[in-house]
């Protein structure tokens, strides 16, 4: 039987593999969009912020036709305790207008949508299969086998956008399991409410949105954030935090995710709410020292799959778009030369370390390890910042004088001068 | 809300046919691990100790992968469901 063999093979119909697919379909290669969920996004799960800039680069004006919920006009950032909240917001009607800075987006629906793009354009879709090994020949890559009968699929090059998990990226030995201090366990859940509670609860004109991030007892003091963020008719709420601070504290994080929900600061936003899905997903967070080898003989490695995740900036769907357009670009490019070799496929390494993807990760490659290193940032800052506050806010009965001197007792207490010094210190050097 | 009625929001297409999750030897769980922390970091309570023995309720899995890299011990075999089955958001 004569094998069927396309251009160019994509496993995982994410955001970069989409890209991935919908760019060479674009520039008229045959490829094949394999997917293991019955539908684009089945399985996918995010935070749900996507940033237009990038977006924009694969679909021009996509926020005509996209399936997204709201553009994000204001960004919170919240110290949480147990009963007060500090909070550093920016809104700004620069937001409101095209071409948008972010939206929130529900993956089902987007990844499904954008897919759809790539098949619009010529791409074969392929659900309900699941990628169990690559094929090699002279040690090449040279296919995919499925778990589907006579599931062999041969091409010129195989693109990896096989998420977090990536079976592929082990698979060819580019990278061994994350370890669990590298890599961020998250839980979500959707929160039905009408649209005209939402808008009223977070000051919305029409289809704006906000977006808030949590530090402190969203987590529990763990390393990691929650967040709330406003859709259409729902509320996207959820935490996530380092998987071997999971390991070692035995939080659960349904209870988390309840316990975040019963604090009366959320409880005021998603009163009369109605839960309407549970899901959980990892985030890789090692950051540029973690990044894999991107490519090998006749394979390229994109997205999350390849750990390119900016979790200072809790940032990952740009970088996964971004990165699997470029990879589409290189496969373009060898499939003009004829040359799918590793010396061809280097182009990749190069194309992401000229773009944002890598200068970003190199920027912040020693933030993990820090943040990781001082559990107490997440923990004893919120609560500090937030007592001082009370301090400064209460009237009763004390002077001015008097209530600086406590503030700085209490501080002092809660954390050694010194320690804030090198704490502050070790800050600037993770983010500088 | 109880992790059981969370599960029950979210919607799975069982495979009867066989685990996707395999802990490769019960005796490392109970004789080697003392906290058994897969039965709690587990988003999805998958994992429970019956007195001797782990059981494995892999029809409820989200498939994060957590459990593959969070067993200290490295005896959870993680794999993808069959393609088509497992988990299917609607949201996402």
């Amino acid at each position: 039987m004569e094998e069927e063999k396309f251009d160019a093979i994509v496993v995982g119909a994410g955001p970069a593999g989409a890209a991935a697919a919908l760019t060479l379909a674009r520039a008229g290669l045959e490829v094949a969009l394999i997917e293991r969920g019955s539908y684009p996004g089945a399985k996918n799960v995010m935070g749900g912020i996507l940033y237009g800039h990038h977006m924009e680069q694969l679909v021009e004006r996509f926020w005509e036709k996209a399936p997204l919920e709201r553009h994000i006009s204001e960004r919170r950032f919240w110290l949480l305790d147990g009963d007060s909240v500090t909070s550093l917001a920016y809104k700004s009607q620069r937001f409101c207008a095209e071409p948008y800075n972010a939206f929130t987006v529900l993956r089902a629906k987007f990844d499904r949508w954008l897919a759809g793009k790539a098949e619009e354009a010529g791409a074969l879709l392929l659900c309900d299969t699941v990628v169990t090994d690559v094929i090699r020949r002279d040690g090449k890559v040279v296919g995919i086998r499925t778990g589907q009968e006579d599931g062999d699929l041969y091409a010129g090059v195989v693109i990896a956008a096989d998420g977090v998990n990536s079976l592929l990226a082990k698979a060819t030995g580019l990278h061994a399991e994350l370890p669990a201090d590298r890599v961020a366990l998250a839980v979500k859940e959707i929160i039905a409410l009408p649209r005209e509670k939402i808008e009223d609860r977070f000051a919305l004109d029409g289809n704006e949105g906000t977006a808030i991030e949590v530090f402190g007892e969203a987590t529990a003091g763990m390393f990691g954030t929650g967040f709330i963020y406003t859709n259409g008719e729902s509320l996207s709420l959820g935490l996530g935090a380092v998987l071997s601070d999971f390991v070692k504290t035995g939080l659960k994080p349904y209870d988390l995710i309840e316990r975040f929900k019963a604090n009366p600061m959320v409880r005021r936003l998603i009163a009369g709410g109605e839960s309407k899905e549970y899901m959980a997903h990892l985030i890789p967070e090692g950051g540029y020292d973690h990044v894999p080898p991107l490519y090998t003989d006749g394979l390229m490695v994109a997205g999350d799959a390849a750990g390119l995740v900016n979790s200072v900036h809790i940032e990952g769907s740009n970088l996964a778009m971004t990165s699997g357009r470029l990879a589409a670009e290189t496969a373009i490019e060898a499939k003009e030369k004829g040359d799918f070799s590793a010396a061809t496929l280097a182009g990749y390494q190069r194309r992401l370390e000229e773009s944002f993807i890598m200068a970003d990760l190199k920027k912040y490659r020693r933030a993990p390890a820090f943040f990781e290193s001082h559990p107490d940032l997440f923990g004893s800052y919120p609560e500090m910042v937030n007592a001082a506050l009370s301090e400064l806010i209460t009237v009763d009965g004390l002077t001015k004088a008097e209530k600086q001197k406590r503030i700085l007792e209490m501080v002092a207490r809660s954390r050694p001068i010194w320690n804030m010094a090198g704490d502050l210190a070790g800050i600037w050097r993770a983010l500088a | 809300m109880k992790i059981e009625e969370k599960l029950f929001l979210t919607p799975f297409k069982p495979d009867e046919s066989a685990s996707h999750l395999i802990v490769r030897f019960q005796e490392v769980c109970a004789q080697s691990c003392e906290g058994r922390p897969c039965t709690s970091f587990c988003p999805a309570h998958v994992y429970e100790w019956e007195g001797d023995h782990i059981s494995v309720a892999y029809n409820g899995c989200l498939e994060c992968g957590a459990c593959g890299i969070g067993c200290p011990f490295g005896n959870i075999e993680w794999r993808y469901p069959r393609g088509g089955f497992g988990v299917q958001y609607r949201y996402g």
